[in-house]
């Protein structure tokens, strides 16, 4: 006996296994991402008053990769709309644009990062707190040692609340500029990266965990655009299939993403 | 393709079988070799298998470490005899003159639970039994995704490789119990944790792999005819075991990505602002909430428990109607109340916590929904047990072991009870009463139905019987044992005491407070040597099974494809089944529990037996 209904709907059911499972699938990650948004709100309600930060992400960043994916959802659809019409040539075409808006939405989510991990905030000797991206430093930098000089191109605040809520006036009219600081009046020197903060590292895990499953997703779309099209060829119908199945997928993360944006670029 | 008929019993040559090596060089015909035929198969047959021995392996792994806890717990300190020396050539330092360390004991309790819930009872009770018996009950003939089937089971051998592997690493393995509570969990000085959490994502994936085929596979492959209410009461326990699993697990596995976190990134996710760790104030942001871990961890942690019980009722079900020659009693009750089950179990998980200080009010909830989630279960056992009024029932060792089944799970079942209400909570929580309690469920409960389901379709699998004699001398030891080893704790537990204590509750015994009780009195640490050597006999007592159950493979009474009679899909396939399972597509025309029907020729009537023409009709 062979397995059933691999290609053809169940008459009783209306669909065919695979797309059963996909919808498995993402009903397991809903659950799995609704975990992580509900440790979002507890501990963003659980934070002390007025440290929740605001406004630390690019927004014309976040938007323009919101643009991407939902882009990247339209060519989808598109693709797999064009094997249903049994239009090899626009499917090839469509789901190449898929992969490109993947690869650059990866490209701006990197830069991203590389720019939350060269932004430092230093806490000063004297209580104070310089702020700012990485410069350089001088060839004896040292902070055990304490000796050499870092240079930042940022400012300094009194006091570490001050660099809270971006978003507010006074944040917004902070003078940015290139200063030297010496080891020797460096009492803790941290990036932003995911031990920075409670924000930091639910942005870094969040959005992280985000970029994987665009990672998955665009493997799997480049080997059914690329050698796993072969099937095109012997079985078109199973080929639809799979690309109406990844395309669910893709769906979803995009999906996902549109919840992150708000949650973490514009609150 | 030509299906290729096994013609062996098929873990003959099984890989994680030892002495594999010799048979292997046998093979003289080209395919499928032993390596597509035995360790990269897709037949749901050879994935059941492997499951099953491999999760076997680990409970006997994980029931060993516990003996070894049990020789601590009565003689702190002192070497342990015959292992002791092994132990510290393997271990070094923590098992220093061959006597457990208190890290190492906290070492072996977090592995126990883990190596017994995650890789043992789960795996042998979902994905070994699901596995091969599913397919079968409902007429399909593989699972839904073969290839995904195969998937989930390397996954779930990386996960347990991965376990196995954190003893061996400096520090040990993972220390902070099977729940892995945090600060505790980031703050122990071993990497045991960081390889407990990988191998937890490892197990996970493999479940919800695992948990996508079947629930797609009952959906989607039901022979004509299988209509949902005429699938065997055991199809239905699988199908609601893998829709919690499908959800309950993802959350852990948030939990898990963000522990590791915290102890690879050293974000602070579940570490509070202000922790102390050694007297010093930790290098951590701070910030988070240890009670976001717990609230995790227990909305996987109690739906688990009925992963571990349904596809255990599903068993005792198939085994009892078998065994009584009458239809279960209240079948569609009893699938009702295992969706009802499946349902409630999601809102219960709190009731772990009554501890935490997370508000009366909360708690109120969650002692609702633990009442409300006895009634299903209730009802389920009811059914059971009323289906054996009236039977002409046989009793083999299948039937014992479901017959042992009904009061040990409802014993761990009532003395739940107290735990799931606040008040008597508090004083029970965190005593041997409820260690007692949820051994109660898994290990008389649950394991006792495993055996049942082993000897069960044991001849379904080689094509010969297992021993009775021994199997019945291992059922009576088994159950005399299991109950001298956990009815005391109950005594234990209510008397005072606490759980993961590495001497057994010595010093807390010594502790005297003017004008109040004494801790603990000795009767009480009298009873730890009790249940050492039960648990000792218990041990001996698996011996005969383990020789029966590899003896039988070859020697057992050979049987034909129905031995039991049994009305189910599954005995009306070849034995054992071939590659496709049917030879021809299986048409269903009733019921699955169609015992003794009136006017019929044998007291059983398969459920694909063509009916009667309406007109030969009398």
């Amino acid at each position: 006996m062979e397995i059933p209904y691999t290609v053809q709907n169940r008459p009783d059911t209306g669909v065919y296994n695979a797309k059963i499972g996909i919808w498995l699938f993402l009903a397991s990650e809903m659950m799995l991402f609704g975990g992580l948004f509900s440790a979002y709100v507890l501990l963003r309600v659980g934070a002390d008053e007025g440290m929740w930060p605001h406004g630390w992400l690019n927004v014309k960043l976040g938007a323009i990769n919101t643009l991407l994916l939902a882009l990247s959802a339209i060519t989808t659809l598109l693709a797999w709309a064009a094997c249903k019409v049994r239009e090899f040539g626009k499917f090839k075409f469509f789901h190449a644009c898929t992969i490109l808006l993947a690869v650059t939405f990866l490209g701006i989510k990197s830069y991203e990062y590389r720019d939350k991990l060269l932004h430092y905030e230093v806490q000063l000797t004297n209580g104070k707190v310089a702020d700012g991206h990485f410069v350089e430093e001088s060839k004896d930098f040292d902070l055990a040692k304490k000796t050499g000089t870092v240079t930042l191109h940022g400012h300094t605040v009194d006091d570490r609340k001050e660099l809270m809520d971006l978003r507010a006036p006074a944040a917004q009219a902070a003078k940015l500029e290139e200063m030297t600081i010496a080891a020797a009046d460096i009492k803790k020197m941290e990036n932003y990266g995911p031990r920075h903060s409670t924000f930091t590292a639910i942005y870094f895990t969040l959005t992280g965990l985000h970029a994987l499953h665009i990672l998955g997703g665009t493997l799997v779309i480049f080997y059914f655009w690329g050698p796993g099209s072969k099937m095109w060829k012997t079985d078109p119908e199973r080929f639809t299939n799979r690309i109406e199945v990844s395309g669910l997928f893709w769906h979803f993360v995009d999906l996902v993403w549109i919840f992150l944006f708000p949650v973490l670029y514009l609150t | 393709m030509q299906a290729n008929v096994q013609t062996f019993p098929p873990f003959r040559e099984g890989g994680s079988h030892p002495g594999h090596g010799e048979d292997h060089a046998h093979h003289e015909h080209p395919e499928p070799g032993f390596w597509e035929k035995y360790i990269f198969s897709t037949d749901h047959k050879v994935i059941g298998i492997q499951y099953g021995l491999m999760s076997l392996s680990f409970m006997l792994f994980g029931f060993f470490l516990m003996l070894l806890m049990r020789w601590q717990i009565a003689h702190p300190g002192v070497p342990v005899p015959v292992f002791g020396p092994l132990l510290e050539k393997i271990l070094g330092q923590p098992a220093a003159h061959g006597a457990i360390s208190p890290d190492l004991y906290n070492s072996f309790g977090a592995m126990h639970g883990t190596i017994m819930v995650f890789l043992g009872v789960v795996p042998l009770a979902f994905a070994a039994f699901g596995n091969y018996v599913t397919p079968l009950m409902i007429g399909a003939p593989d699972m839904a995704f073969p290839k995904l089937n195969m998937a989930s089971f390397h996954v779930f051998f990386l996960g347990g490789v991965v376990m196995l592997v954190s003893f061996f690493i400096p520090g040990g393995a993972a220390q902070a119990g099977w729940t892995s509570y945090s600060p505790l969990a980031s703050t122990i000085p071993t990497h045991g944790q960081a390889f407990w959490l990988v191998g937890m994502v490892f197990l996970i994936t493999s479940s919800l792999l695992g948990a996508v085929n079947f629930i797609a596979t009952i959906i989607q492959l039901r022979a004509p005819g299988m209509t949902w209410m005429r699938m065997p009461f055991f199809v239905w326990a699988q199908f609601v075991t893998a829709f919690i699993l499908l959800l309950a697990f993802p959350p852990l596995e948030a939990a898990g990505v963000l522990q590791l976190m915290d102890n690879v990134a050293h974000t602070s996710f579940f570490l509070p602002t202000g922790l102390a760790v050694g007297g010093q104030l930790a290098n951590i942001s701070g910030g988070g909430s240890p009670l976001l871990w717990q609230h995790l961890f227990w909305f996987l942690g109690h739906p688990e428990v009925y992963v571990l019980i349904l596809p255990a009722m599903g068993i005792v079900a198939e085994v009892i109607s078998n065994n009584t020659r009458k239809p279960i009693w209240g079948y569609k009750s009893l699938v009702y109340s295992a969706l009802f089950v499946g349902f409630l179990s999601f809102i219960v998980w709190a009731h772990h916590m009554y501890l935490t200080g997370m508000g009366q009010k909360i708690a109120t909830f969650f002692q609702t929904t633990t009442m409300i989630i006895s009634v299903p279960s209730v009802i389920i056992l009811t059914c059971l047990l009323l289906s054996l009024w009236g039977g002409s029932i046989r009793l083999n060792t299948p039937m014992l072991f479901a017959l042992g089944f009904l009061p040990m799970f409802g014993i761990g079942g009532l003395t739940g009870l107290p735990l799931g209400l606040a008040a008597t909570d508090l004083y029970l929580h965190d005593t041997y009463y409820i260690i007692a309690h949820f051994h109660y469920v898994v290990a008389p409960g649950t394991i006792f139905a495993l055996f049942a389901g082993v000897y069960f379709w044991f001849p379904k699998i080689t094509g010969r019987k297992m021993s009775e004699f021994w199997g019945r001398v291992h059922f009576w030891c088994s159950f005399t044992f299991m109950n001298i080893v956990f009815m005391p704790m109950f005594a234990q537990g209510i008397k005072g005491m606490l759980r993961r204590m590495s001497d057994g509750g010595v010093n807390y015994s010594a502790a005297r407070v003017p004008g109040a009780i004494d801790a603990l009195p000795g009767t009480v640490m009298q009873l730890n040597g009790v249940v050492l050597w039960a648990a000792v006999c218990l041990g001996i007592a698996q011996i005969p099974f383990i020789i029966n159950l590899f003896w039988s493979i070859s020697h057992g009474t050979k049987v034909d494809n129905n031995p039991w009679q049994a009305t189910t899909l599954d005995w009306q396939t070849p034995t054992p089944p071939p590659h496709g399972n049917f030879d021809v597509e299986p048409q269903v025309v009733r019921g699955p529990y169609e015992y003794s029907a009136p006017g019929h020729a044998t007291d059983f009537t398969p459920q694909s037996e063509p009916a009667p023409k309406p007109t030969t009709a009398h």
